[in-house]
């Protein structure tokens, strides 16, 4: 009989306090009054915040907890704990990846039968997956740019000596950052952290994440969601030319012979650039003393990101960051506070950006982060500007709230379903952008790459 | 297909003085399932992943065939790492999820087709080629990921604790499953797990190491019967091996009150940095149920009875007012001896039961060096 089921369904309780659960990771009570006594697969639906999409090798469910969301996963306790540890590890090594909650272990179900552990992190807000963006009116970059910022999560994360094991687009989520995006980790079940990967490792993660990346095209063409003129192969090579292109960058070695000095502020100025400081270098002189090498031994990311927070507090996206210290730079000359920066920049705080991000009516906050809004008022206006100079700030964020805000998705819980058929985009065409320069971020201001 | 040496292969990890792996010296035949066993830390990843190219070698050399592969990089290597990645993609059909690294690989169309049909063969997935991974269950979502290393063709598979993340149903099954299909293709496989049940039902031969070191390699029967040293003994087998180290008085060894006669050839074996002391191991299932004034007969105080119907298990130790108790030093740090007794008979927490090791059941190694002195032991019982 369709709808019947011959197995009694579980009594959908809130744990009773009489089971052994173990909770490890979050102090929060409130975790246990989550339906850990049925499999994650029954939970009921006003749990749920949403159901994931593809398949995947465990079960996983997002749901709602105490005015946020949490992602689940089901894996066997061992392996719960360790990934927990893990993404723990990660993050306190500024690896940009998803914060994780708890393990609750020791489920069983009202019969007493023993359920699966499950590793529960928090969403990362405004993140979406990739299948999320081909729903969406697509510029016909975005592919490259999911890429292009799998490449640089790549980099980041052998930098600091972790191995993937497994990359690929559906590991991770994207947030927007600026014209670009930024990648996150998420799922760690398969890597491992060393002081150093070996260059087989790195080898090995950049060959799974060009396979798995054209598997991933060719599953999307398969859904008819990519155009069969895309060349997944063409897109699979890109992260390994991105990856490659990008650690020379940083970690490749350079010989002088004169005007070391120059050289020198000229590397650290390109990684700038990119992105990183350099915390460390190594300088080596050849015996004679007529040659002296740099290599960069330990490089952060986020260089303008922790400019930007030093001088206002915004905690923003690397892209995000530098567009907005561009904007600043942009105040100073304007406002003459050249000398003073930080006086400058709490100024501009208080003028430019907090007046821009409040316009935005409190029922669009949903549908980007405030950076994020900046960054596109920003554009806005300079679309404004072709046709009529001297748009001010507030004049370009009520343009932008009436006319470009209201088409755009709620981004912000996007957790693995489609995000809703849209109507077009206003007809501005944000790949302009490009056209300014400073706005152009890795890798499209790489130099050629230092040979090792 | 191939056959793998490790040719006194080390890794010595950089800021470490003691190799991860020390000149590890191995012979995999073609076709063969050898399986890296050993506790966590022992080296058996690291050596899997020094054949993967995951790992450098520092010394010493790999091989595949006749092909030496100590620099090569890890995807020329022609060898699949299997179970790392099983995310399937839900819109291509199961025939493509098994070829598309074909496709990548530039594999003629027809050629892949008929790879694929054929992995489809002999994983039982023909009948559901064209159909979406949606429409499997668990088990044939793994065999499709199975099938993509399959339809590769590589001279040797390579898995690393590939059921670590199944819970133990799905542990006992997926195990019998692999260990099946390895035969039927024929493919050299090294497998890497912590858990000697595994081990020994899985694999052809077994190597295990402790410390980065090979401790033995041998058929699951040989690491049974004859394990070469105490650490070995003490690792392989479910209950473990009791082991003891105890006084030698002439031909016999001091074990509680009791004077157990120790085989002829275990005694010849005796150093003198011995210092008149033995290691001697008996199995659970090497002990008989005798009266208390038998000769060699052990008191043992029963502490728990584990019944698991077909079998029980005694739990107990030797009372420690016995003289000689204080020389005993057991392998795990207590004086619990296990034995096997028949479950029709079953003794109560706290009474005495005397037992004797059989005849030829006696593992006796140095207790200097810890390697074994007695000849192999023959027992009945199955892997």
């Amino acid at each position: 009989m369709p709808g019947h089921s011959s197995t009694p369904v579980p009594s959908q309780r809130a744990y009773d306090g009489t089971m052994p659960l173990k909770i490890t990771g979050a102090v929060s009570p409130e975790l246990l009054d989550l339906p850990w006594s049925i499999p994650l697969e029954t939970w009921p639906e006003d749990t749920l915040a949403a159901l994931p999409r593809g398949i995947s090798r465990h079960v996983v469910r997002f749901v709602r907890f105490s005015g946020r969301v949490l992602a689940v996963k089901e894996t066997v306790g061992p392996m719960a704990q360790r990934e927990f540890t893990m993404l723990k590890e990660l993050g306190k090594m500024g690896a940009p990846c998803v914060v994780p909650f708890a393990v609750v272990d020791g489920r069983v179900d009202a019969v007493g039968e023993p359920l699966p552990a499950a590793l529960v992190t928090e969403h990362l807000q405004f993140s979406l997956p990739y299948r999320a963006l081909f729903s969406q009116a697509l510029r016909d970059d975005t592919m490259d740019r999911l890429i292009d910022a799998l490449a640089v999560l790549l980099v980041r994360l052998h930098l600091l000596g972790f191995y993937w094991g497994d990359v690929s687009l559906s590991n991770a989520l994207f947030r927007r950052d600026a014209e670009a995006f930024s990648a996150y980790l998420v799922d760690a079940e398969t890597g491992d952290i060393h002081a150093h990967l070996t260059e087989g490792q790195r080898r090995y993660d950049i060959d799974l994440a060009r396979t798995n990346i054209i598997g991933e095209m060719f599953d999307l063409q398969a859904a008819e969601e990519l155009d069969d003129s895309v060349d997944p192969l063409l897109l699979g090579d890109r992260i390994e030319e991105r990856y490659k292109e990008l650690w020379a960058m940083l970690t490749g070695k350079e010989t002088f012979t004169d005007n070391v000095r120059y050289h020198l502020a000229e590397r650290v100025k390109a990684l700038n650039e990119l992105g990183f400081d350099v915390a460390e270098l190594d300088m080596t002189q050849t015996e004679d003393g007529r040659e002296l090498s740099i290599r960069p031994k330990v490089v952060d990311a986020g260089h303008h990101s922790r400019r930007l927070l030093r001088l206002t507090g915004l905690d923003v996206q690397e892209n995000q960051a530098r567009r907005l210290l561009n904007d600043l730079d942009e105040f100073r000359v304007v406002t003459a506070r050249e000398d003073d920066e930080v006086l400058a920049a709490h100024e501009w705080l208080d003028r430019n950006f907090e007046p821009t991000v409040r316009a935005v009516p409190r029922d669009f906050r949903r549908k980007l982060e405030p950076a994020q809004v900046y960054h596109e008022v920003l554009d806005h206006r300079w679309f404004l500007a072709k046709k009529k100079p001297n748009v001010t700030m507030p004049e370009a964020a009520a343009s932008y709230v009436k006319n470009v805000l209201p088409a755009r998705p709620d981004e912000e819980a996007v957790l693995g379903q489609e995000i809703g058929a849209l109507p077009d985009a206003e007809s501005e065409a944000p790949t302009e952008t490009r056209a300014i320069r400073a706005w152009q971020s890795f890798p499209r201001t790489t130099k050629p790459a230092p040979k090792d | 297909m191939a056959t793998v040496t490790y040719d006194k292969a080390s890794r010595i990890y950089p800021g470490t003085e003691r190799p991860a792996v020390d000149s590890l010296e191995l012979d995999i035949a073609d076709g063969e399932f050898l399986v890296l066993v050993g506790p966590s830390g022992c080296g058996k990843s690291t050596s899997l992943r020094m054949l993967a190219g995951l790992e450098d070698i520092d010394a010493g050399s790999i091989w595949v065939g006749d092909r030496d592969v100590t620099h090569v990089q890890p995807k020329d290597r022609d060898i699949a790492m299997v179970f790392q990645s099983y995310a399937l993609y839900p819109h291509m059909s199961v025939a493509d999820n098994m070829g598309f690294a074909l496709k990548i690989a530039k594999v003629d169309k027809s050629d892949i087709r008929e790879r694929v049909e054929a992995a489809a063969k002999i994983l039982d997935l023909t009948e559901y080629l064209d159909r979406k991974p949606k429409a499997l269950s668990g088990g044939q979502r793994q065999r499709v990921a199975m099938g993509r290393a399959i339809v590769r063709q590589p001279q040797v598979f390579l898995m690393d604790e590939p059921l670590s993340n199944l819970d133990a149903k799905l542990r006992v099954q997926t195990r019998t499953q692999i260990a099946a299909l390895q035969r039927r293709l024929g493919t050299t496989t090294v497998y890497v797990t912590h858990d000697q049940v595994e081990a020994l039902t899985m694999g052809d031969r077994i190597a295990v190491l402790k410390d980065g070191l090979l401790q033995q390699v041998g058929t699951p029967r040989d690491m049974y019967d004859a394990p070469a040293n105490v650490f070995v003994a003490g690792f392989i087998g479910s209950p473990a091996m009791n082991i003891g180290t105890y006084a030698v008085n002439g031909d016999f060894a001091q074990i509680g009150t009791s004077q157990v006669a120790l085989n002829r050839e275990a005694i010849a074996g005796l150093k003198a940095e011995d210092n008149n002391r033995v290691v001697v191991g008996y199995r659970p299932e090497s002990l008989d149920r005798v009266s208390p004034n038998t000769d060699g007969a052990i008191a043992i105080q029963v502490d728990v009875v584990e019944e698991l119907g077909s079998d029980a298990y005694v739990y107990g130790s030797i009372p420690s007012d016995a003289p000689g108790a204080a020389d005993i030093h057991f392998d795990a740090g207590d004086s619990e001896v296990i034995v096997r007794i028949d479950p029709r008979d079953v003794p109560k927490k706290g009474d005495t039961v005397w037992v004797k090791i059989r005849e030829g059941e006696q593992h006796v190694f140095s207790s200097a060096s810890g390697d074994r002195l007695s000849a192999a032991v023959h027992t009945d019982k199955a892997l």
